[in-house]
């Protein structure tokens, strides 16, 4: 093809592109002229490059949009009708351009219907106004097209630029002399990276003041390249790594500089923002919103978040797919929202971001989520699962049916979706990239795809670490610190039960021996020998057990064998500078199976306990220790923050109470009573209670144990600070009753944040059987602000609704005698008056049926007892939505 | 290489021993026969994956055959062959005991799975051939490699 067609093609598609886009941006937002001058001069200089190339058709359909699109400029409204016949015009622009390419010519016939009807809208929307002159047109990309005869190259392109500049043009001249006269195309406003996917092969290099035209050919090979470069210096380091005193290593450092630096150039060159994959959504939406009858509001956020091109290539079509599915069967119509009680516009929401070398993205809507009868059906239909075997699994594991070829979740086939061929081509082109989707729904409340993508084909710099007689790399991105533990250190590794947590200044970490996890030495084996890798993944921080750790390396990164990708443990492999495969941990996948191992536990238990049939029969973490007498005391393990023990002499008296500067502020210290003296000499234990800045230290004698025991008090007791006696590890243990005595540290600790924390605090209702619950929660929820009614029974509670008290937020237990929870909830929901109010759920069976039965009867939130801060988490979600509904 | 004649529908099979019984992949199908050195296993995985390593930059993935075929374990002392093969751009090694000639039969005389056959075996036979003294089994190494969380959860 003619090079000049060819770039026009490509520059053209480019164009129109960003006018879709802007469009619908500027149909939103339409007093935006900044939006609308973009649009205007792109399609003006589509115009102009037709003219010069003799393409009639193309540049009476792109004078018409234009001319109408200088009727918005003039002040004229921008109705729906305007927009979609000018977005309609951009579609007929892009089939022409698409036989031009194929042909390179135009195709015949004629474009007298749009222009006639852009002609009329013109009429109609300004029966006054003179066609427009455009006034801000710009020459842009267009300089080469004058010397058609001529080869690019054959002239320079300064001289293309005053040949441009001379010629008559229907530009006015002096917006024409622009400082900036070559735009490149990477400066569009969505689009900054400087490579285009959408280059064609032997495409000529476009000399333009900020960007080139470079093949993708030519990136893909110099990647390659690099890769193997970063290969060889990683051999040649490890052979010099052998010579202390070698001549090469001077050299050989600046070898490794310069490929480091190269390297990172390489992979720059290949980043682009998912932006570009999202670019055609507006339009989409937007058309389909109006096909559809339905009002959709599209988000989209992290739309800078980079990643590899190749990669983005590959989810731009899943992506679109998945959207087109929310926006035509998601979402409801307007008149069945408004019966829901739902808002009329309905709401699309893309997020993307990195998370521990992968990339994160969301597709979520606030529709009605899966059917999951009609999946079931589907499901036994297409032979996929037996009706006996059905029953069994749970909803989600039912919504993964979705991802079966055949299996369509519409009712209905419409034009844009819903002919069973989408799920399983969307997780086919996400597994082949090596990644992974999920879906989770709630009925009537919406629906979310998290597709899990690795930065496949990447370099990335890992730690090598020993463990079991394997090595393995752990990407340095997730890891925090080595930290190497041995008895008599100041980081402890403690028991708690069989599970060793390490004790890193003010955290608890688990630890994960990773031999024992990949089941390599199944045998419990000695944490105190190796060392700890400190790794985060989110909020999550965990140590990883590792017998020895080598150096950092920075590795290609390979992907997985599609028959060792489902092992979620590693996120690739790769080869060392010694010439060996070894596996790449994915920090992920650790955090994952560190919580599926306590996820089992309890599933365990649960199993255990249907058998007894008892609610009272699970266990929760409790710290035993001494204070005042023999007998042993216990408190949740969940409410303390942390344990300490300090040096006896650092406790100073102030105004009559014991302090110690603690993290550069002063902490009260209480003793549990009177009988427990503060030591003048040795180590101080210490139970450390914090709330925000705050913090208080119980003094105790000792710290006995951590146990896992149910907690049943029987006797109840009068002493203040004690809320009873229970049976923990076959002895009568006192429990305390923290509550009592945070108060006594900081006299205002309840007091005093509500005023500063909001004008009026929130109300809040807790229903649970057990007076424990209730007397352990309700200073924990002042303390968070809130105003707190306890009671001991759903009906109390319905009781209490229904005289007309108003809460802002419910707590209810699950298992209580004569109503449950659940029924609760189901009341509730079934009432007008508290049909939006918000209900947290508060059980210690906190499994996946559990929490899907929850959500089906109306919980908000459901939150294991005693995970204090993930219920305050939970409420200030629950009623900041409330608030700013 | 003229690896089918047309008018006699001949095939070529690389010939492989596993635990004492003849095998035949389709030549087309095998991109070379190495030795498997400095192999890494790889945990968690499924047992007839051998492991991984490093052929000439690329990794391929080795499955051992014995094992997916239900041939018994490999003794220690027994030295090993791989036959190196490809699906769907990846790269695999198919370990077997030894390698042997390359033989080219006709496909009119090769004969359906015998009913009673292992069904290990039955799986990813796609027919045997008599020869001389002996049972060929022909592999079909699509699904010798559907394997893995996608085969078990079919």
């Amino acid at each position: 093809m003619d090079d000049l067609l060819r770039e026009f093609v490509t520059e053209t598609n480019e164009s129109l592109d960003v006018v879709d886009v802007e469009l619908v941006r500027f149909e939103q937002d339409p007093n935006n002229a900044k939006i609308l001058d973009n649009v205007f001069r792109l399609v003006h200089t589509i115009k102009g490059t037709c003219g010069f190339l003799g393409l009639p058709r193309l540049e009476a359909l792109a004078h018409a949009a234009e001319t109408l699109m200088g009727k918005f400029r003039d002040g004229l409204p921008a109705t729906n009708d305007a927009v979609t016949l000018i977005l309609s015009t951009i579609d007929r622009i892009k089939q022409i351009l698409e036989s031009l390419e194929r042909e390179q010519r135009e195709p015949d016939g004629g474009d007298d219907d749009l222009i006639s009807d852009l002609e009329r809208m013109v009429e109609r929307l300004a029966p006054s106004a003179a066609p427009a002159t455009p006034q801000y047109a710009v020459g842009t990309l267009t300089p080469q097209v004058l010397e058609r005869p001529l080869r690019p190259g054959e002239v320079s392109l300064d001289e293309l630029e005053r040949v441009f500049r001379e010629t008559a043009v229907d530009l006015p001249a002096a917006k024409a002399a622009k400082p900036v006269p070559v735009e490149a195309p990477a400066a569009k406003p969505v689009n900054p990276a400087p490579v285009e996917a959408a280059v064609k092969d032997d495409d000529p290099a476009k000399a333009g003041g900020q960007s080139i035209r470079v093949t993708v050919d030519t990136l893909e090979h110099l990647m390659t390249m690099v890769s193997e470069l970063v290969l060889t210096r990683n051999q040649l380091l490890e052979m010099v790594r052998r010579y202390e005193d070698s001549e090469f290593k001077a050299p050989l450092q600046r070898l490794s500089n310069v490929t480091a630096e190269l390297q990172e150039g390489v992979m720059k060159t290949r980043m682009q923002p998912i932006g570009n994959a999202w670019q055609k959504l507006p339009r989409i939406v937007r058309d389909l919103s109006n096909e559809l009858g339905k009002q959709i509001d599209l988000e989209m956020q992290g739309a800078e978040t980079e990643l590899d091109r190749q990669v983005l290539d590959l989810i731009k079509d899943p992506l679109t797919h998945m959207v087109r599915n929310s926006a035509d069967h998601g979402l409801e119509k307007p008149e069945e929202r408004r019966a829901a009680g739902k808002p009329e516009h309905g709401r699309i929401r893309l997020s993307a971001y990195h998370e521990g070398g992968h990339i994160i993205i969301q597709i979520a809507d606030d529709g009605r989520g899966l059917d999951t009868d009609r999946i079931k059906a589907k499901a036994i239909a297409q032979g996929l699962v037996s009706e006996s075997d059905i029953e069994k699994l749970t909803e989600a594991q039912i919504h993964k049916f979705i991802f079966a070829p055949g299996i369509s979740t519409a009712a209905k086939v419409t034009s844009v979706s819903g002919r069973g061929v989408g799920m399983d081509v969307v997780r086919n082109n996400i597994d082949q990239i090596g990644g992974t989707v999920d879906v989770k729904s709630v009925a009537g409340v919406g629906l979310s795809f998290t597709i899990k993508i690795p930065l496949t084909l990447a370099i990335v710099a890992a730690l090598i670490v020993a463990a079991g007689g394997d090595r393995f790399a752990i990407p340095q991105i997730a890891v925090i610190e080595l930290v190497r533990a041995r008895a008599g250190s100041e980081h402890r590794v403690e028991r708690i039960k069989d599970t060793a947590v390490l004790r890193l200044r003010d955290k608890l970490l688990p630890l994960a021996r990773l031999s024992q996890l990949l089941g390599t030495d199944p045998g419990p084996g000695d944490v105190e020998s190796g060392f700890i890798v400190v790794t985060q993944v989110g909020s999550q921080s965990f140590g990883i057990v590792v017998d020895s750790v080598f150096h950092t390396e920075e590795i290609v990164v390979k992907p997985m064998s599609s028959k060792l990708r489902h092992i979620a443990v590693f996120s690739g492999n790769t080869i060392l500078g010694d010439g060996t495969v070894i596996m790449i941990i994915d920090p992920n996948g650790i955090a994952q199976s560190l919580g599926s191992t306590v996820t089992s536990q309890i599933d365990a238990d649960e199993a255990a306990d249907t058998q007894h049939a008892a609610a009272d029969e699970r266990t929760t973490s409790l710290l035993v220790f001494r204070a005042g007498s023999n007998q042993p005391k216990a408190v949740p393990l969940a409410l303390i923050t942390r344990l300490e023990e300090i040096d006896a002499r650092k406790i100073e008296l102030s105004n009559g109470r014991h302090m110690v500067q603690y993290r550069g502020q002063l902490m009260p210290l209480v003793s549990m009573n009177e009988s427990v003296r503060v030591k003048g000499e040795g180590a101080q234990p210490l139970l450390v209670f914090s709330d925000g800045a705050r913090s208080m230290a119980l003094v105790v004698d000792e710290i006995v144990d951590i146990v896992e025991d149910r907690l049943d008090i029987q006797v109840g007791s009068d002493n203040s600070g004690v809320l009873g006696s229970a049976i923990i590890k076959g002895q009568a243990t006192e429990i305390i009753d923290v509550g009592h005595f945070l108060p006594l540290a900081f006299e205002d600790w309840f007091r005093n944040k509500e005023p500063s924390r909001r004008a009026s605090p929130r109300s809040l209702l807790l229903i649970d059987d057990s007076p424990f619950f209730r007397n352990m929660l309700t200073p924990v929820l002042q303390a968070a602000g809130y105003e707190v009614s306890a009671v001991a029974s759903a009906l109390e509670a319905l009781a209490m609704l229904k005289d007309g008290r108003a809460f802002d937020v419910v707590i209810t237990d699950i298992e209580m005698p004569e109503m449950n929870g659940f029924e609760f909830a189901e009341r509730l929901r079934g009432d007008p008056r508290t049909a939006d109010l918000p209900i947290i759920a508060l059980s210690s069976v906190v499994s996946a049926e559990a929490v899907e039965r929850g959500r089906q009867v109306g919980f908000h939130d459901y939150v294991a007892k005693f995970d204090r801060q993930g219920l305050i988490a939970a409420l200030k979600e629950q009623t900041d939505v409330g608030r700013a509904a | 290489m003229n690896t089918e004649n047309a008018q006699q529908n001949l095939t070529e099979y690389v010939t492989a021993m596993i635990g004492g019984q003849l095998f035949g992949l389709p030549i087309v199908r095998v991109q070379d026969v190495f030795i498997p050195e400095r192999l890494t296993r790889v945990p968690l995985a499924p047992p007839e994956i051998a492991g991984v390593l490093n052929l000439r930059g690329s990794i391929v993935t080795l499955i051992d055959l014995r094992r997916r075929f239900g041939l018994g374990e490999r003794g220690d002392g027994n030295s090993s062959m791989a036959i190196g093969v490809e699906s769907r751009a990846e790269s695999y090694g198919l370990l077997i005991d030894s390698v042997g000639e390359v033989l080219k039969l006709d496909d009119a005389a090769r004969e359906p799975n015998p009913i009673n056959m292992d069904q290990r075996l039955a799986r990813v036979s796609a027919g045997i051939h008599r020869l001389d003294g002996q049972l060929l089994i022909v592999v079909d190494v699509d699904r010798v490699l559907d394997i893995g969380a996608n085969a078990i959860a079919a």
